[in-house]
């Protein structure tokens, strides 16, 4: 095997060096808080993170005993930077890690941080408030969590500066709206047993997607730094004579995003004064205690722990008369196979590849499985309930999410998602609406807008509705690395 | 039917002509959205041209060079300042037009490539016209005119909207937006009669090849089949030979780099590509590129005119240009959406077409029996296009804020508009596109 060539799945045995945020998201540890560091002093800061004990798949067996406290490390590359890595292996990360989330004007642009949420009204994140490292606190409860920060923060020593800490909240299981979450989530192929691609649409995607220097849904190994006989690392699968520094590490997306509950509830209250509440499913796209929209789930696919929260595709709907095509979650995942529809036999595969079936329009969308997120965020903020949210002495509870997901391409997977498909107004041929809980509703280009929402209703008719104001707005946030342990050695070496 | 052409000018620059011109085409562009032309910009207003579907300007400066090294082939060829478009009408009409309205604008970009004062524009242009080998159209026919007036319909139809509430059906509702936009007495020019000569040599292209072929299949193949089958053998063995021993190079551009070419992207939901880059050496795979190049155009003159290029519906112009006495391969395209999904779709929807023609240029990732493989390879692709990537330095767009799907779908309106009569389900459907 060389560098380059096709890489058929492996089974990934190495769990003591992949973070175990990988594969958990530690739901039975309520309590939760992400410090956000700069390097002060890089002696100091590699001391620490060269003792540091991070929690590792491997600890998360059958037949461990359940964790009661986690901590986890994630780099940016100006962290990265600070520690004194050489720039010319930082170079050969991706290029959307090297450059940050906040750092270029078109990046902002592409993924709608713009206007109140442009990164110069971000409380951290950008500029000096660009955080070099992420610690990500968690623990079984309120009290134990206090003292893990405390413990934490005392044995930094000097080497590193607060820039902020984000508490967490737990709202078992619902987000701040009041919509379970958390349901959705690809599953990883461990064993290496998965061969990438289908005409259907199934959730389970190579290890690669997800973990660094694995073999991804093209059968390839993505770019990552490469160090010629540096056997503190872990063997580059196409390259064994080479240490592979992203191997077993995977790029975390952090977002902070405050949602503006009094607000959503008051406006599907008044666009839709009898049925506020299927206003809002439809806007998500799911109903409010998590199930699918009724009339969707009709048949399983493949991979799925939970089959009938999570067992359906669009296929029965392409019209988008059950779940609009604009409803969040049909546009962060519109569940397509490689075909707009599954060809019978090898003429149809042919004519499809041709583009000589169906229609353009509905081929809009494809390849659902290049474009999968493995979520991983925490509420924050105080409770308010749908119905208090409609009072008008409600107080603002301050709530939102503090996003997280992980992927191994930072382009193909959060910014696709986020910028071409969840804040586009084109997204699958549309046109004029943006994703309806995320959507900065910003004109463009000039003053078209992007602020509408159509969904279906009995009829068989379409619903419009204009003028959806912006419910999420962005308060922070940053591009980390999640390194394997030995990389995360390595780096405080 | 009116059809579409494409023009281009390219003229070399002096060595460091660079900088002046730089700073001009940065002049064309809205303040603080780089790249994107402003319409009525003093050098060439293109808003004024109502053929003009798109344009842009840009220095075509290759960086890929040196890969060159090793191959027999010069070193250096010139940069040129190239100035391509799509239009309604011919190429020469489009460029005698601009001529005509934007002489000044014209002189003063092309000075330093030896417009002198006293020249005539026009006839200057036209020596400096090069052709593409390939052309697509996203939609053969459609007109500036056209996706303006139904663009216009679509706001109305919108406005009109709140008209169809209450009515039992969607026939009953389709009446009533119809009646409600008849107000208003929106323009709908009817189409033009398609110009005699090009219906003529369009038939033409269509059936002689066809003819070609199926003559050589009933005369020739039987009595030579022996001497094609060695011939398709020799061509197999050639090309895998090649595709096996031919270098990869796809240098990672720095993220800087990346950054500063992506200030100019995401002004409009349509953006530019420009690239360039040499074809290997020797006559095999400049003869391979022509034949490639042809085929593809077939196929875009007579199979994909009507909303996509095989399965991609998000280009609305394409073209592939040999230059440089075929030395080298330039392509240009307007596309929906940001590069990465553009990207996307190259890869998983096209990668067999692209693989045929761009495997014969330099670097190109490896391919297998010329169809296989090469784009499949995200990553190198992804880096290859980057490096062969031009800035597009002002890019203009007739009519901003449409995709290839807006338009399809504002001309389906239009027809279920000027429809005598609807079923409910076609009423429906056509509701449904408002
Ligand atoms: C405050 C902001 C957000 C809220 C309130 C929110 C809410 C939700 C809810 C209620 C669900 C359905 C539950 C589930 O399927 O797990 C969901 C799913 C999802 N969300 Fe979000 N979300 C937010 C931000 C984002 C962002 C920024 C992204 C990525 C760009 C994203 C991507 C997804 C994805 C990929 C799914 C799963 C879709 C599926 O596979 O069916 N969300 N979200």
């Amino acid at each position: 095997m060389a560098r380059g060539d096709l890489i058929a799945p492996i089974a990934v045995s190495d769990t003591g060096d992949i973070q175990a945020l990988v594969t958990a998201g530690f739901g039975s540890l309520t309590a939760a808080c992400f410090l956000m560091l700069r390097v002060a002093e890089a002696t100091a800061a590699k001391a620490w993170l060269a003792g540091v004990q991070v929690a590792t798949v491997a600890d998360l067996g059958k037949d461990k005993p359940p964790l009661t406290q986690v901590v986890q490390v994630a780099l940016t590359s100006d962290g990265l930077a600070a520690l004194g890595l050489d720039p010319a292996i930082i170079a050969q990360f991706a290029p959307e890690f090297v450059r940050g989330l906040a750092r270029d004007a078109s990046r902002s642009r592409r993924l709608g941080d713009v206007g109140d949420s442009a990164p110069a009204h971000w409380h951290w994140g950008s500029g000096d408030r660009t955080p070099h490292l992420a610690v990500l606190l968690y623990a079984s409860d309120a009290g134990a969590l206090t003292a893990l920060e405390a413990a934490t923060e005392a044995g930094l020593g000097g080497g590193f500066s607060i820039v902020t800490r984000l508490h967490t909240a737990n709202f078992a299981g619902r987000e701040p709206f009041g919509f379970m979450d958390g349901i959705s989530q690809p599953s990883l192929d461990w064993q290496g047993r998965h061969q990438p691609g289908s005409d259907h649409y199934a959730n389970t995607i190579a290890a690669g997607e997800v973990l660094i220097g694995y073999p991804n849904e093209y059968g390839r190994i993505a770019d990552r730094p490469l160090l010629p006989g540096e056997h503190t690392l872990p063997a580059a699968i196409d390259d064994p004579g080479w240490g592979d520094l992203g191997r077993n590490g995977s790029y975390l997306v952090h977002r902070e995003l405050a949602q503006d509950v009094r607000g959503f509830w008051r406006w599907v209250g008044r666009e839709a004064p009898d049925a506020a509440l299927p206003l809002a499913e439809a806007m998500v796209g799911r109903r409010i205690d998590g199930q699918p929209l009724a009339g969707l789930a009709t048949h399983a696919i493949a991979g799925e722990p939970r089959p009938d929260s999570n067992g359906f595709t669009y296929d029965a709907d392409r019209d988008g008369m059950i779940c609009p095509h604009g409803g969040h979650i049909r546009r962060s995942n519109p569940r397509n196979g490689d075909f707009p529809v599954p060809p019978r036999n090898i003429f149809e595969r042919a004519a499809d590849i041709l583009g000589l079936r169906g229609k353009p329009e509905a081929d809009a969308i494809a390849s659902a499985r290049f474009h999968r997120l493995l979520r991983r965020g925490r509420e924050y903020g105080q409770w308010l309930d749908r119905e208090a949210a409609l009072d008008q002495d409600a107080p603002d509870p301050q709530s939102g999410i503090n996003f997280l997901c992980l992927g191994a391409s930072i382009g193909r997977q959060f910014e696709f998602v986020q910028g071409a498909w969840c804040e586009s107004a084109k997204f699958g041929g549309g046109s004029g609406e943006s994703d309806p809980l995320l959507g900065s509703r910003a004109p463009f280009p000039d003053e078209q807008a992007t602020d509408g929402f159509t969904r279906g209703c009995p009829a068989g008719r379409r619903l419009r509705h204009d003028g959806v104001p912006r419910f999420v707005t962005v308060k922070g946030g940053a591009y980390f690395l999640l390194p394997g342990v030995k990389a995360l050695r390595f780096i405080a070496s | 039917m009116t059809p579409q052409d494409f023009f281009q000018v390219m003229a070399p620059l002096p060595p460091g002509g660079h900088a002046g011109i730089d700073a001009l085409l940065a002049e064309m562009c809205w303040p603080g959205q780089p790249g994107r032309a402003h319409p009525a910009n003093p050098l060439i207003p293109f808003g004024d041209f109502p053929n003009l579907h798109f344009a842009r300007l840009l220095v075509i400066d290759d960086p890929t060079l040196a890969d060159r090294a090793g191959t027999g082939l010069p070193t250096a060829e010139p940069a040129y300042l190239a100035l391509l478009g799509s239009c309604d009408g011919t190429a020469d009409a489009m460029l005698a037009a601009l001529a005509e309205g934007a002489a000044p604008g014209l002189r003063a970009l092309f000075r330093q490539c030896g417009l002198a004062p006293d020249a005539d524009v026009f006839t200057w242009l036209r020596a400096h016209a090069v052709r593409p080998a390939t052309g697509y159209v996203n939609w053969v026919g459609r007109t500036v005119a056209q996706v303006r007036e139904e663009a216009l319909l679509h706001r109305l139809l919108v406005a009109a909207v709140p008209a169809a509430s209450g009515k039992a059906d969607c026939v009953a509702a389709r009446a009533a937006i119809i009646a409600a936009v008849k107000v208003h007495a929106p323009t709908l020019t009817p189409e033009a009669p398609t110009p005699m000569g090009w219906l003529h040599k369009n038939r033409e292209s269509f059936w002689l090849p066809l003819l070609a072929f199926i003559v050589a299949l009933v005369l020739v193949v039987p009595r030579l089949w022996l001497p094609l089958l060695i011939g398709l053998a020799l061509f197999a063995y050639v090309l895998r030979r090649r595709e096996r021993a031919d270098p990869v190079i796809a240098p990672q551009t720095s993220a800087a780099e990346i950054a500063r070419r992506s200030a100019y992207e995401d002004h409009d939901v349509t953006n530019a590509f420009s690239a360039i880059g040499s074809l290997k050496p020797g006559r095999f795979r400049l003869w391979l590129t022509i034949a490639v190049l042809w085929g593809v155009n077939w196929t875009t003159r007579h199979i994909f005119t009507k909303g996509r290029l095989a399965r991609v519906g998000t280009i609305h112009f394409a073209r592939w240009v040999l230059i440089d006495d075929n030395r080298r391969l330039f392509f240009a395209s307007d596309y929906d959406g940001p590069l990465e999904t553009y990207m996307d779709d190259f890869i998983n929807k096209v990668s067999f077409g692209l693989n045929a023609v761009f495997s014969n240029g330099i670097g190109w990732p490896r391919t297998d029996w010329l169809v296989l493989g090469g784009a499949r390879d995200e990553q190198v692709f992804k880096r290859f296009l980057r490096y062969h990537q031009c800035i597009t330095q002002v890019h203009y767009k007739a009519y901003p804020g449409l995709t290839t799907y807006d338009l399809a779908r504002n001309a389906r309106l239009r027809q279920g508009y000027q429809a005598r009569s609807m079923t409910e389900v076609e009423a429906r459907t056509w509701l449904a596109a408002i």
